[in-house]
């Protein structure tokens, strides 16, 4: 049945971030560059009420625009996440910008539009409102990774990220199209019910749908951009592309597989298991050799996207719920681990080599500390959250009788633990070398947060663990 | 049977400790003060409340004691503690080893005592933790964690080659044990629960349990550790300071042997027998070639890392024979080679802290300037070589005669063993205590401290005292252990009818 108005309510917060957008760059355009600062202020304030919004709303499954957009428990987990990954990036960036003078209104602007593009992403219903969202957030990331126009690397990033995006767009697209030719719609619903048996044309769409969606979860073999990006881009907007787009990544890969081809889940999971080892083993050797930090980080967070789609690949409620735990951990231990990177300044300058860290335990103890927990925790050692983050999406795979994606993922991460244990050598065993400048508030505040999460997790999971288990629910 | 959760109190009170010595403030030489202080109060204490839970204990009583049970991880794990005869003199062990591994300490390690500190109290939590979980993932949890607090000891406190030490630690641990989490995980699956009492009682599939017991295997012949993947220890050993070598050597060692006690033997009975003769012989070959590796050393600390090893053989061969003297001795074994292991490296400290050197050749003729110190020192080598009266031999004897039960090869070739661990021991006392006293630097080196002395004087007494009186420990383990070998002869048994039966 179609509606005249679409119950709005339902993507109040959509709307809310498309108008602020609107008003933000207003606001900029009327006040010119000396307006940054209070723009900053402002776009955190709307993505903080979003992502109010967001939770306040409605816990059973709305249908919006015809069916393009689904609001549902899932979404509401997913979408939560990622515009609380990128409220916390945008704060993290606020003394940078005026550190490096980079103070430019469109960036916080860039922010917003990003966010409501993965809003948009996370509750896609149908192929359109996907590729929308999809673009949407990644014309706005290929944006703000030149943000630093005058730096040869920044703009060499956003090049690089602008062409090979481009290039999943097309496949992407590509594999749209083939699916419509097959099943005469775009809409999940209708493609699940038309999909019974796999036939060669519709695998083929569903091949480029996913290496188009593999592409901005950085997972192998689509990561080639992400040391180069992570590398290039200026650190805060790393830390934005380390979070948020990663969850409305992996969130509408979910939804697509699970909404739209739950009939031929044994195709896609061959696929998706294919992709989570590729990614596990690639995160874990390639970062072996890194010496800059961030491309460490890139690395690892394509390593952990390879452990956050072993839950997928187990294709059930429980691997769902897996994947959701894993990626809400991933986002709180990088967002702290992006702090630390932040603080690494020395006479006002940044630097990035691991080296650079030495002996940063007896320079600044705490902060340390709360690195040393997060790397330890990254590589999932127990009793820190990395640890139960992991083992909710091994159970899953075990459950389903996927021992031998289980076995080379754990011993991907006993590889993986080498790098991080790495980090924390050189900050406890090496000799100290000069310290850093002091951390702004804002960023021990967020390492604080982010290291005391990791630490404590265990002591009262249930929360978490529970609102993943409602929203995987929810897909099936 | 007292009302208050005594084990969670034992557990934690550490961290406790932990958290006092993280927010002492002052300048570095007050710090220090204060964290060596508060570490030793900590450590006492939780000894005395330890020691609470022995008059509460009925060693004759089935099943799990002092039990505590809490929601945790929803549906797939509870926090839930308890002890029995076999965790309980472990975790006995442990509190007791803890203040002796603080003094040792005391004036050897003088860079960054705070962090020390706090190591090695959130060390003992993982440590009783890992005795007291009666939930394979809480295990597990503690299990590893455990892994953190050494890495940074060994990493930060160690030697020249620290930093390759802990990574090798580190890293064989963890490989060994993530295989582990996997058996765990499918455990769960099939039995719906992580419960350990349940799963005591549950009988997995004989096809599975081959798979799990290789798993769990993998974890625990690492940590014990068996040939031939100990070559971690050797390292840790020499590196690590004298304090982080008696813990590993005291406790962290013996998780792998519980490991195999509380799980393997009991939850793949069937699996353990078919495997057994493959544990004998890594056994074997461990207790041989170990001591024989150990015969040649020119570092002391190498010398008794070898040596732990080769009674880890005798540990391992003990429990595989799945009978009561086996796993009995195995226990005695295991506990009195806790102190005595322990005992011996901190003698090596004191040398070690006048010296500044582990190397035999630098020593000689000790006993003229150090008569108490050889005094001590011989009865440990005596403990360690396992001469009647002293706790060594009652665990060694009694895995040698299970053994001979089992299967006579395995005694015999064992039996060499306990010849070359004279050999050895004996070799090395020779060269550091007898002889002349000709080197220049040892003219003046000075006897036990009165710190020392109250270090190992109550381990010379507790090492004499458990060879003449094993009672108290083999009571206490002897229903448990009649618990596990009943549990493998019932399985054993019903594997042999079923053969009859085809047959």
């Amino acid at each position: 049945m179609t509606q005249l108005l679409p119950p709005l309510g339902a993507v109040l917060p959509e709307l809310v971030l498309a108008i602020s957008a609107l008003v933000l760059i207003l606001i900029g355009a009327v006040r010119g560059e000396g307006a940054a600062n209070l723009i900053t202020g402002l776009a955190i304030a709307v993505l903080a009420a979003a992502g109010v919004l967001v939770l306040l709303g409605p816990s059973v499954e709305t249908v919006a625009f015809n069916g393009s957009l689904v609001i549902d428990p899932f979404g509401r987990f997913m979408k939560g996440l990622a515009i609380f990954g990128a409220t916390v990036s945008l704060i993290m960036a606020v003394d940078w910008q005026n550190r490096e003078k980079l103070a430019r209104f469109e960036y916080a602007v860039l922010f917003v539009i990003a966010t409501l593009g993965m809003c948009m992403l996370v509750s896609a219903g149908d192929l359109i409102a996907l590729y929308l969202g999809l673009e949407l957030m990644s014309f706005s990331l290929y944006v703000l990774a030149a943000i630093n126009r005058d730096s040869i690397r920044s703009t060499e990033a956003g090049l690089k990220y602008f062409v090979l995006g481009s290039l999943s767009s097309g496949m992407l697209l590509y594999g749209a199209s083939l699916v419509y030719g097959f099943t005469g719609s775009v809409n999940f619903e209708v493609i699940a019910t038309e999909v019974k048996e796999p036939s060669i044309g519709l695998i083929f769409g569903l091949v480029f749908v996913l290496a188009g969606l593999s592409f901005k979860i950085s997972a192998v073999p689509f990561h080639m951009w992400t040391p180069d990006v992570y590398e290039g881009a200026p650190t805060p907007v790393t830390t934005f592309f380390a979070t948020a787009p990663k969850v409305a990544g992996m969130a509408i890969l979910i939804r697509v597989v699970m909404e739209a081809f739950p009939h031929i889940a044994h195709q896609w999971q061959q696929i998706v298991a294919f992709v989570s080892v590729a990614s596990m083993l690639l995160g874990a050797f390639a970062a072996i050799g890194q010496r800059n930090i961030k491309r460490l980080l890139a690395y690892s967070s394509i390593g952990h996207m390879g452990f956050a789609l072993v839950g997928l690949a187990a294709g059930t409620a429980e691997g769902v719920r897996g994947v959701l735990v894993y990626v809400a951990i991933y986002v709180a231990m990088t967002l702290g681990s992006f702090a630390c990177v932040l603080t690494m300044r020395r006479q006002g300058r940044a630097v990035e080599n691991i080296d650079d860290l030495a002996g940063l335990a007896r320079n600044n103890p705490l902060m340390a500390l709360m690195f040393g927990a997060l790397m330890f925790s990254l590589a999932g050692i127990p009793p820190l959250a990395g640890f139960l983050a992991k083992y909710y999406v091994f159970i899953a795979a075990i459950q389903a009788g996927l021992y031998g994606l289980a076995v080379i993922g754990v011993l991907a991460s006993v590889v993986g633990a080498y790098y991080y244990l790495r980090v924390v050598k050189v900050m406890y065993f090496d000799e100290p070398a000069d310290a850093f400048d002091p951390m702004p508030t804002e960023l021990k505040a967020v390492l604080a947060v982010s290291g005391l999460f990791t630490i404590f997790y265990f002591v009262y999971p249930a929360p978490l663990i529970e609102a993943a288990g409602v929203a995987a629910r929810s897909l099936f | 049977m007292t009302d208050w959760p005594i084990l969670s109190v034992v557990t934690f009170l550490p961290l406790v400790g932990a958290l006092f010595i993280f927010v002492v403030r002052g300048d570095d030489e007050v710090a220090a003060r204060n964290a060596r202080w508060v570490a030793l109060w900590t450590t006492l204490v939780t000894f005395f409340v330890s020691l609470l839970l022995l008059p509460n204990f009925d060693s004759t009583a089935p099943g799990f004691q002092f039990v505590e049970k809490k929601a945790w991880l929803g549906d797939v794990a509870a926090y839930h503690m308890g002890v029995d005869g076999i965790s309980l003199p472990f975790v006995i062990l442990t509190t007791f080893l803890m203040p002796f591994a603080i003094l040792a300490s005391w004036q050897s390690v003088h860079k960054r005592v705070k962090e020390y500190m706090i190591a090695f109290m959130v060390l003992e939590t993982f440590m009783i933790g890992t005795f007291c979980a009666l939930d394979l993932v809480l295990f597990y949890f503690f299990f590893e964690a455990g892994l953190i607090p050494m890495f940074l000891i060994i990493g930060i406190w160690g030697g020249p080659r620290r930093i390759y030490a802990a990574f090798k630690f580190f890293l064989y641990t963890l490989t060994g044990s993530v295989l582990m989490m996997l058996a765990i995980m499918a455990m769960y699956w099939q039995a719906g629960t992580t419960d350990v009492p349940k799963l005591l009682e549950f009988g997995f599939p004989s096809g599975m349990q081959t798979w799990l017991w290789l798993a769990f295997f993998a974890s625990f012949a690492v940590k014990m550790p068996m040939w031939p993947v100990h070559t971690w220890l050797p390292d840790a050993h020499v590196e690590a300071p004298t304090a982080g070598s008696v813990i590993l050597a005291g406790v962290l060692l013996k998780m792998g042997g519980y490991g195999f006690i509380r799980y393997s033997l009991p939850m793949f009975p069937e699996a353990s027998h078919y495997f057994a003769p493959l544990v004998f012989t890594l056994s074997v070959v461990a207790v041989i070639y170990t001591s024989l590796v150990a015969l040649v050393q020119e570092d002391i600390k190498k010398l008794i890392a070898y040596s732990s090893v080769a009674h880890m053989g005798f540990v391992t061969m003990g429990i595989f024979t799945m009978n009561e003297q086996g796993l009995q001795g195995a226990m005695f074994l295991m506990i009195s080679h806790g102190f005595v292991s322990g005992a011996l490296f901190l003698c090596v400290g004191v040398i070690y802290d006048r010296m500044h050197t582990r190397e035999i050749a630098a020593y000689g003729g000790l006993v003229n300037r150090m008569p108490q110190y050889a005094t001590v020192m011989m009865i440990f080598t005596m403990a360690n070589i396992g001469l009647p009266g002293t706790s060594g031999f009652v665990g060694e004897f009694l895995t040698m005669l299970a053994a001979f039960e089992a299967n006579t090869w395995v005694a015999f070739f064992a039996a060499t063993g306990v010849i070359l661990s004279a050999a050895y021991a004996l070799y090395l006392y020779w060269r550091v205590i007898f002889g002349k006293l000709e080197k220049d630097s040892l003219k003046n080196i000075l006897d036990l401290s009165p710190r020392e002395l109250a270090i190992l004087v109550p381990l010379v007494f507790i090492t004499i005292l458990f060879g003449v009186w094993p009672a108290p420990i083999l009571d206490m383990t002897s229903h448990a252990v009649n618990a596990v070998v009943a549990r493998t002869d019932q399985v054993a048994g019903a594997v042999k009818s079923a053969l009859l039966l085809t047959f």
